[in-house]
């Protein structure tokens, strides 16, 4: 790769340790108890469950309703190995598990996935629902799996360190994958998947290694987990719990890896810190999500990443206390080498004023009902 | 230009609020200088904080499970109170801190953290419900801090260590005595059993009552369920009705009892109910309703009977009543027994040395609400099961059976 | 094989404990399958008109079921007047989420629209369970107090026929209301095209309210039925009706009226069915029938029974 980037990824990498280094000195000198550790290694497993269904639902553009699922059928494998291998704080063991949950999970994924993406939209998001119920089925009807009791006796093995350089390694890559050639095609999919095909793209085949990836990572997650708790049930991995990580990663942005970290911590932190409030936090997140939808759908952070370049703006604004140089309608987000390749306004309104005269039926995530008929965007 | 000024602000308010959480979270949860491993996170056993002893709870107090977690910590509340009424625990009084875990494991793992590392409890009464029972266990075995359920009936909760207790008999027990009721007091030989497979706490006494069955000589007819979220039992029923069950077994929690009684009327299944402790409670107003008689000729075990005349008992309810203005369950019996439990242990030890008191408990010799209780080598009680019957919209005592029997 | 029925060795007995057993759980499945339809009816109609799947349809069916509560213990309303004005309440209800939640997103992506409605159901969901608490309340009137019916071997609670016979009623009218009233036919005409009815001169927006409005009421008259037969009431109770009735619509036809019907009374029998007849080993895995029974459809014939398939233009 061009020397830049290459350049780039280290500098990335070195702030990555940088960050594992400060947590490292506060958590191992008891200057905070060990509760915040452990909520942080939480924070950090949810963050990867986040991160992998943005790939899904906000790079590919398919509604996952499921994620929980893949999660539970990671989390099950990974339990299932350490279990029978029956050496609690076999670190090698329990990575091996790991593995193992996700590539189970990824192959649930595939399986999901075949069928699935022949439909659109609407029919695809509740056909993973339907999955994320199926599984919760299967897991308690099998034996193996407990039958109907919780599956116990999981050693508590996962660590903040092991929690936190997984999120990582997700997030690596995740973003190598987005700024390759395959991960522009993703990117082709979800604003016109037809166009794409049209272009050559095999749509098919990358759908299914985006949702496979996601899936993946998100039993990565799910094994992380059961060695946290220590106990599984799979009506933890339910319904709700799918929509916990869809809230997670609409908050942060669809498209933003960095906001599906942000919001994650926060989602995961907020309730500790509102305990008085507990009843009311099903409320006011739904509350939270409606508003979020009428008014900002982007989410947060919208598609934009945290990036050298930003955190370059950040410090050349602070310097120079001028507003920054606009380039009409959302040319600030757009920079070509460090952030996510998002084609501007500019040239999506071009695109829809073609799709719209040659008149595309409206089936995808991302196409309005009513585009442009009332005369506004 | 607004635009990208608003988004800035929005990413720098969320920003800055995530940093202020993530602070908040970490200076409230902050220790004192001590010797912690991160990684393996072995406290020291934490001392009594001047002249109070700390003791922790976990109840869900808020979610679908509620109304146990409310019986429990009420009833543990009650008897602190009247302990610290009575002079306390080794000279000191009693505070009594408690987290509602609001019926999800992940809080109940979170708070169980907040109690033993930042409030630095001495002893934990948690949790209410098996699965948030068992992971809490887990870490208390880790922490050699000594727990007690009042009402987790899962056998893998006592597994976890030698430091966790119970107060309630355990699953296999109720499944286990209900198998020989129905060969050796009912004389019946044909059982069926509807059961809720998504609820791990039906199914251990489904197990254990089929064991029992088979060993009595008692053929089960048929053996259906149903899961959490059903309501509808008609097809379950009548699937029973025509295996020729003479007497059907229904060990859930008493809103399920409820329809499936009604909905057996309605498919013309007409036969005596057996259930367990889940069923206390059905006669209640808002889970009947008007038409009172409609789960009469019902056998469940329980944890003792309302009318049974044992003074500790019948002081034990009227001291609810006049706390809480509502009539006491068994849930609430056992709170106050199993923080009773503790606080005698606490008392026997001498001392607030993890040790110690597990060396009490363990030896533990307790008179309580529901019954006299032993520990046997896994930590769980030994005491009398009571069968209730019921007869024209009222709980009766039928019989006493050990639970070792 | 049905466990019981094994140990009969006369056949004709054995034959005859077949037909009763098979019809008591036939008619078992037309009353749930019944309630599933008229549930299905709100789905299929909001769907075939703003293309939203509308996640909080089952709540709407939840808060009819606790006004109907409310009105008969604490006004001591009858039954039927208290359902009617559950009904016009939950009519209300309906509208207005439509106007608050939904009718700016006409205009935002399908993704914003899903999330939030299934923000709404879980919104409403919470609320109940706060102001009510979520413990189970029990529903005065059941289905006890209904005459249970005999004919020779089989007896049936006269409440299974009226829930039947109530939903049947209930939509043979929409279905005169759709094809010779001529609000029920502009209503179609949205359905197929939502900018050609613009140009029809046809006040969209308030077709889109009345459609929410017949679905609510509809929902309504749903728990009025569930409620007799299963009477607990919960903030959750809407749930999984919801989403087995929003199957149920799939498998008849998304957004097609008759197709709702089909498919409500259709999923029903089979969930009965099903569980009626897989032998106990297995029987949790029934829990799962109609989540495989939603993807086999999808999977087939994704327009449904009665769909047509459409290839999408480009």
């Amino acid at each position: 790769m061009p020397k830049s980037k290459f350049k780039s990824y280290l500098i990335n990498l070195a702030a990555a340790a940088c960050v594992y280094l400060v947590f490292y000195l506060i958590f191992s000198n008891g200057l905070v108890s060990r509760t915040f550790i452990d909520l942080f290694t939480l924070c950090c497993i949810f963050s990867i469950a986040a991160v992998s269904l943005n790939l899904s639902t906000g790079l590919l553009g398919e509604l996952n309703l499921g994620h929980a699922g893949f999660m539970s059928v990671g989390a099950y494998t990974s339990a299932l190995i350490t279990l029978s291998a029956d050496s609690p704080g076999n670190i090698p063991i329990l990575f091996v598990s790991l593995i193992a949950g996700g590539l189970m999970a990824a192959l649930s994924g595939i399986v999901v996935g075949i069928p699935a993406f022949r439909l659109r939209g609407d029919y695809l998001a509740i056909t993973t629902l339907a999955f994320g119920e199926i599984v919760k089925v299967i897991m308690r009807s099998m034996k193996i799996t407990g039958g109907g009791q919780p599956l116990t006796g999981i050693s508590l093995d996962t660590t903040y360190t092991m929690g936190y350089w997984v999120l990582i390694i997700t997030i690596i890559v995740i973003y190598t994958l987005i700024r390759s050639s395959h991960g522009r095609a993703i990117l082709s999919i979800r604003e016109d998947d037809i166009a794409s095909e049209a272009c050559g793209v095999a749509v098919t085949r990358y759908k299914l290694i985006a949702f496979s990836l996601s899936a993946f990572f998100a039993g990565v997650a799910g094994g992380l987990y059961a060695h946290y708790q220590g106990v599984l049930e799979p009506s933890f991995f339910d319904y709700n719990q799918s929509i916990n990580f869809m809230v997670m990663v609409v908050l942060g942005g669809i498209g933003s890896l960095t906001g599906s970290v942000i919001s994650a911590f926060f989602l995961t932190l907020l309730p500790e810190l509102l305990r008085g409030l507990a009843a009311y936090r099903t409320l006011i997140y739904s509350a939270v999500l409606i508003l979020l939808m009428l008014y900002r759908p982007e989410g947060l952070l919208g598609q934009k990443e945290l990036s050298q370049r930003v955190i370059g703006n950040l410090f050349r604004r602070v310097k120079r206390e001028e507003s920054p140089p606009s380039s009409g309608v959302g040319g600030s987000s757009v920079t070509p080498q460090e952030n996510i390749p998002v084609s501007g306004s500019a040239e999506r309104k071009a695109d829809s004023d073609l799709r719209e005269r040659t008149g595309t039926s409206s089936g995808t995530p991302e196409e309005p009902l009513e585009r442009k008929w009332k005369g506004r965007r | 230009m607004r635009k990208s000024k608003s988004k800035k602000v929005f990413t720098t308010v969320l920003l800055v609020s995530l940093a202020i959480i993530m602070l908040l979270t970490s200076c409230g949860t902050a220790a004192e200088p001590e010797t912690t491993d991160p990684e393996n996170g072995n406290t020291e056993a934490p001392g009594e904080t001047g002249d109070t002893i700390k003791i922790g709870g976990l109840a869900p107090l808020t979610g679908n499970v509620s109304i146990y977690g409310i019986a429990v910590n009420n009833g543990v509340q009650l008897a602190i109170e009247e302990v610290n009424e009575n002079g306390g625990v080794l000279g000191k009084q009693i505070e009594y801190i408690v987290y509602d875990e609001k019926g999800e494991t992940v809080e109940a793992t979170n708070a169980y953290n907040r109690l033993v590392n930042d409030d630095k409890v001495v002893a934990v009464i948690g949790d209410v419900t098996s699965e948030p029972s068992i992971a809490v266990a887990q870490r208390a075995a880790r922490d050699n801090m000594p727990l007690i359920t009042a009402s987790g009936t899962s056998a893998d909760i006592t597994k976890q260590g030698e430091n966790v207790f119970r107060a309630c008999f355990i699953d296999e027990v109720q499944g286990d005595l209900m198998g020989a009721f129905v060969a050796n007091n009912l004389e019946l030989k044909k059982a069926a059993i509807l059961y809720n497979v998504s609820d791990n706490y039906s199914q251990g006494l489904t197990d254990a009552f089929t064991a029992r069955c088979e060993e009595e000589g008692v053929e089960i007819v048929a053996s259906e369920n149903y899961s959490s979220t059903d309501t509808d039992f008609k097809t379950q029923l009548t699937k029973i009705k025509t295996a020729g069950a003479e007497v059907l077994y229904v060990p859930n929690y008493y809103n399920d009892n409820i329809m499936i009684v009604r909905q057996a009327k309605q498919v013309g299944l007409d036969v005596p109910y057996l259930g367990g402790d889940g069923w206390d409670g059905v006669l209640s107003e808002n889970v009947i309703g008007t038409e009172k008689n409609d789960a009469d000729g019902a056998y469940f075990t329980n944890h003792y009977a309302q009318d049974d005349p044992n003074e500790k008992l019948q002081s034990f309810l009227s001291a609810y009543r006049e706390a809480y203005d509502m009539e006491a369950v068994s849930f609430a019996a056992l709170g106050y027994d199993a923080a009773n439990m503790m606080i005698q242990a606490i008392e026997e030890a001498g001392n607030t040395d993890s040790d110690a008191i597990i060396d009490a408990m363990k030896n533990l010799e307790y008179e309580g609400v529901t019954g006299n209780i032993t520990f046997d080598d896994n930590n769980n009680p030994i005491k009398t099961v009571s069968i209730i019957l019921i007869k024209d919209g009222e709980y009766t005592l039928s019989t006493k059976m050990q639970s070792d029997e | 094989m049905v466990h019981g029925i094994c140990i009969f060795k006369d056949s004709s007995v054995e034959k005859r404990l077949f037909m009763t057993y098979f019809i008591l759980q036939f008619l078992n499945g037309l009353q749930i399958g019944s309630i599933y339809a008229l549930i299905a009816l709100g789905y299929t109609m909001v769907y075939g008109i703003i293309k939203l799947i509308n996640f909080a349809h089952g709540e709407i069916m939840m808060t009819a079921a606790y006004f109907i509560y409310f009105f008969m213990t604490l006004l001591d309303l009858p039954f039927i007047a208290a359902t009617i004005l559950a009904t016009i309440l939950s009519v209300i209800l309906g509208v207005l989420i439509e106007r608050i939640a939904y009718r700016r997103l006409r205009q935002a992506s399908r993704l914003s629209a899903l999330i939030t409605a299934i923000a709404v159901s879980l919104f409403l969901q919470t609320l109940y369970a706060i102001l009510f608490t979520p413990d189970p309340r029990a529903f005065p009137l059941t289905a006890s107090s209904f005459p249970v019916l005999h004919a020779g071997e089989i007896s049936i609670s006269a409440w299974t026929l009226i829930t039947i016979a109530v939903a049947v009623v209930v939509m043979i009218l929409l279905q005169l209301f759709v094809t010779r009233h001529k609000a029920g036919k502009a209503m179609l005409v949205v359905s197929e095209d939502l900018k050609g009815a613009y140009l029809m001169g046809i006040k969209v927006n308030r077709i889109v309210s009345m459609t929410f409005a017949i679905g609510s009421a509809l929902a309504a008259i749903a728990a009025a039925l569930y409620i007799v037969s299963y009477p607990q009431i919960t903030p959750y109770m809407g749930a999984l009706p919801g989403i087995k009735a929003f199957i149920a619509a799939v498998l008849g036809g998304i957004g097609l009226i008759p197709g709702a019907m089909l498919g409500g009374f259709l999923l029903g029998l089979v969930e009965t069915m099903t569980r009626a007849y897989i032998p106990s080993s297995v029987a949790q895995l029934s829990e799962g029938v109609v989540f495989v029974i939603l993807i086999l459809v999808l999977l087939l014939k994704p327009a449904g029974l009665l769909g047509k398939s459409e290839r999408e233009k480009v």
